[in-house]
């Protein structure tokens, strides 16, 4: 249970070393960079901007590649893709990828090119459909959309708006152009609301049947074209034909490139690095011949920096511990049991300078809690056992992804346990099964007895445990910030802000224990106490709450104002009351698992015995049992999480640290494997 | 007979009304969900878990539906023979759940909508983002709490 211990260190060495160094640094990856705030004469920063910028193009480029990549020649993940963790490669294969970067970052290049080129293809293809489309009503025209007329006819083409009847248009003509001599209509296409026409008609008159079309709403096509319709479809599909074959073509060449995208990715990461390195390039500080670097790094990993710089360059190297007022950065370190929690705390939020870190403490009490919200001995087996076979299968996860699982690994063994103890298997599986399909009598309490009760034919029992358990909760993050008080020598604190507390509100327990409401609700008959018991608890009480009256306001001076802060800050009470309350959700949550296990198995078990009865009863059994347990290990997870958080928290811990985070290696597809 | 009617109808109230808050709140929930998730899909499964939360007031409803339905001997077969007033004590009983899981689902979609707002912006602080609805549900589990005790220590 710890907050690792930082140190301080400022290296000095040549500035022709530079780049050297600072990527010796970056694969170890111990070492949180911090910036030069103060400017100091003669010392001056070089800027890195082009070198990052270009470096981080290059990255971009490669993940661009990447992706068109995944677009035409989907990877197969597995469903358990994010639980295998990054490829492992060895480092010689890495700087042999790294050296290629060109080519790699020219196949880059070529694949935008063709992806390029096939979105264009596309865009024509469309675009000749579309025309394709505005030939559809002319098709039947055996001229050019354009064609003049003869030496003494013309040809009007054009679209009319509604529908007629051929005889309808030839009426009009006769009646608003009496002086036409011939007219020739043919309808080339009829659509809902509009028509396709080839009128011919003598040169002389035109102008007069153009006019009578006009007035009817006749237009010329929009587009006019030089070609017979029928043809110019056949030499656009043929184009279209053409193009597609060109887009497939790339696309086969695209595919081609598929053997190359885990260089793609290696030097995706290679060119990230580099972008990093440059920018912390950028923040040092150089003179003409030195440049300087500041940072923290774990006490423990001193020795490995030292010996590593020390081996290869010339520098000096200095260490110091932080300074008290400085902010340190957070790095936990914890047994192989509690760092699983540490995720959790994460969320909450990583210790202050000076605070404790409460990972061991929660670790216990969350395995615990979660196991009593679950607590279905079957459920747990699941869980621990499937958690179990991850951790096997998947040895080589993301470390938060590792200790989450392990955390509810953990948990699994503890609902497995609470099950147990509270006679749950699956509900009451073990009963309806031997009732209804081996016809066996049910003794009461069930075949398989609780090792120690049953909480729903006993509620209020579980009531008064589930409070017991909150209150030793409580008290412990009580003792927590003694602690935090005590290692800061803050004794008068301690003695009032934590001890005047535990003794009144061990008082307020003592006087409660033999009163008529705690016998109604325990079924304890007050007698079972001894008299004192009272007695204490009255002097307890009187004592703390006298203390915390005169003493919570103690830093001010006035008198009057001192008493009022310590009636408010007695009036907390209330505060501990709703937190101990709270707990009772442990007895809730673990109700509805038990209950709504039932309810599936009950559902299950009324089709009746025989081989139909079997099926439909093993239907529902994992169906429902699926999602019941989904569901609740989601409550137990939320509620513990919301135990730890608000009431135990609330006790002594405000969090806030600032997580260590090493100048390393970032790697986003593979991990390198160090010599 | 009537006593039973009305601990049936205490039964189906406390399904019925705290189911109702339940869809309501995981619907509202359910809608911001989508929203991020349009825009970021590997964010589906921390989502989800927000969107569930306001869905557990339905199940405290049925949970106190099926006690109440065992108590009056409703799923073994043995009817009891309840007078109205005792089929009152049962519907009282289950009131707490009913209306208490209505009202506080409902909220707790709102303040899971917001949480989604949350873990869109700021994946990291998913724990905290989780707080905010779970401090609405604690008003539902009193409530659930006072339903079952009420229930299983009614005097028949």
């Amino acid at each position: 249970m710890a907050v690792l211990q930082m140190q301080k260190v400022s290296i000095c060495a040549l500035k022709k070393d530079r780049k050297a160094i600072l990527e010796k640094i970056q694969s170890l990856g111990i070492m949180e960079i911090s910036k030069f705030e103060t400017e100091e004469e003669g010392l001056q920063t070089v800027n890195t901007q082009e070198e990052r910028n270009s470096f981080e193009r290059n990255a971009a480029l490669a993940e661009t590649a990447l992706n068109i990549l995944q677009e035409y020649v989907p990877e197969k993940v597995s469903m358990f893709a994010s639980l295998e963790g990054k490829n492992l490669i060895e480092k010689s294969q890495y700087i042999e990828t790294t050296k290629q970067e060109k080519e790699i970052l020219n196949t880059a290049a070529n694949l935008v090119k063709l992806n390029k080129q096939i979105s264009e293809c596309r865009a024509n293809v469309q675009k000749m459909e579309n025309q394709i489309e505005s030939l559809l009503p002319w098709i039947n025209l055996d001229i050019p959309v354009n064609f003049q007329g003869t030496k003494s006819t013309t040809v009007l083409i054009g679209s009319i708006s509604g529908i007629m009847t051929l005889e309808e248009i030839y009426g009009l003509i006769l009646e608003q152009a009496p002086e036409v001599s011939g007219v020739d209509i043919f309808v080339l296409s009829s659509e809902r609301d509009a028509m396709y026409l080839a009128v011919l008609c003598l040169k002389k008159d035109a102008a007069h049947v153009e006019e009578v079309l006009r007035q009817n709403g006749f237009a010329k096509p929009a587009q006019s074209m030089s070609k017979i319709p029928a043809q110019e479809k056949e030499e656009l599909q043929q184009k279209i034909v053409a193009l597609q074959q060109e887009a497939e073509e790339c696309q086969k060449e695209i595919c081609s490139y598929a053997s190359d995208r885990e260089k793609l990715k290696l030097i995706s990461d290679y060119f990230r690095a580099r972008a990093e390195k440059y920018d912390v390039l950028g923040q040092i500080p150089q003179s003409k011949q030195t440049f300087f670097l500041n940072g923290y790094v774990p006490a423990k990993s001193l020795n490995v920096l030292e010996k590593a710089l020390n081996e290869n360059f010339v520098l000096s190297l200095e260490s110091a511990d932080v300074p008290e007022d400085e902010e340190m950065p957070v790095l936990l370190s914890n047994n192989g049991f509690s760092e699983s929690v540490e995720g959790v705390l994460e969320s909450y939020g990583l210790p202050k300078r000076g605070e404790v870190d409460p990972t061991t403490v929660m670790s216990f009490f969350y395995v615990f809690l979660f196991g009593l919200m679950l607590s279905d001995a079957a459920y747990g087996l699941i869980m621990f056992l499937g958690c179990f076979f991850i951790l096997k299968k998947f040895p080589r996860m993301e470390q938060s992804m590792k200790k989450a699982i392990k955390m509810f690994m953990y948990c699994g063994i503890s609902t497995l346990i609470w099950g147990i103890l509270f006679g749950g298997y699956f509900g009451d599986a073990i009963d309806v099964v031997a009732r209804t399909f081996f016809h066996v009598e049910v003794p009461e309490g069930g075949l398989v007895k609780a090792l120690w009760f049953v909480p729903l034919n006993d509620p209020m029992r579980m009531l008064m445990y589930s409070m017991a358990f909150g209150v030793i909760h409580l008290f412990t993050g009580l003792g927590m910030k003694g602690y935090m008080l005590l290692k800061e020598k803050k004794i008068m604190d301690f003695f009032c802000d934590v001890v005047l507390w535990y003794v009144f509100l061990i008082g307020l327990i003592l006087m409660l224990l033999p009163s008529p409401i705690f016998a109604s609700i325990s079924q304890i008959p007050p007698e079972t106490f001894p008299a004192f018991v009272g007695g204490a608890g009255k002097v307890l009480t009187i004592v703390g709450a006298l203390g915390l009256l005169f003493m919570s306001g103690r830093a001010n001076k006035n008198f009057g104002l001192r008493l009022a802060l310590g009636a408010y800050d007695l009036y907390n009470v209330t505060g501990w009351l709703s937190d101990v309350l709270s707990y009772s959700r442990l007895l809730a949550l673990g109700l509805a698992t038990g209950v709504i296990a039932s309810v599936i198995n009950q559902m299950g078990s009324m089709v009746g015995d025989g081989i139909f009865g079997a099926i439909v009863f093993i239907l529902v059994f994992i169906i429902g049992h699926a999602m019941n347990m989904a569901i609740n290990i989601l409550g137990a997870y939320v509620h513990t999480n919301r135990l730890q958080f608000v009431e135990f928290f609330g006790k002594f811990y405000e969090g806030g640290g600032k997580p260590f985070n090493p100048f390393k290696l970032n790697m986003k597809y593979v991990d390198i494997k160090e010599e | 007979m009537s006593g039973v009617v009305y601990a049936l109808l205490g039964a189906a109230l406390a399904v019925i009304l705290a189911g109702i808050g339940s869809a309501i709140g995981v619907g509202i929930a359910g809608q911001a969900a989508a929203g991020v998730v349009t825009e970021d899909p590997s964010k589906f499964a921390k989502v989800l878990i927000m969107q569930l939360l306001p869905g557990t007031q339905g199940i405290y409803g049925l949970l106190v539906g099926f006690i109440t339905l065992s108590k009056i001997g409703l799923l073994g077969g043995g009817l009891l023979e309840l007078t109205k007033g005792e089929g009152l004590l049962v519907l009282c009983a289950c009131l707490p759940i009913g209306l208490v899981g209505l009202i506080s689902a409902y909220y707790q979609g709102k303040t899971s909508a917001a949480a989604i707002g949350i873990v869109a912006k700021k994946p990291e602080q998913f724990g905290k983002a989780m707080l905010f609805p779970a401090m609405v549900e604690t008003y539902a589990i009193l409530a659930l709490l006072v339903s079952i005790l009420a229930v299983t220590n009614l005097p028949f």
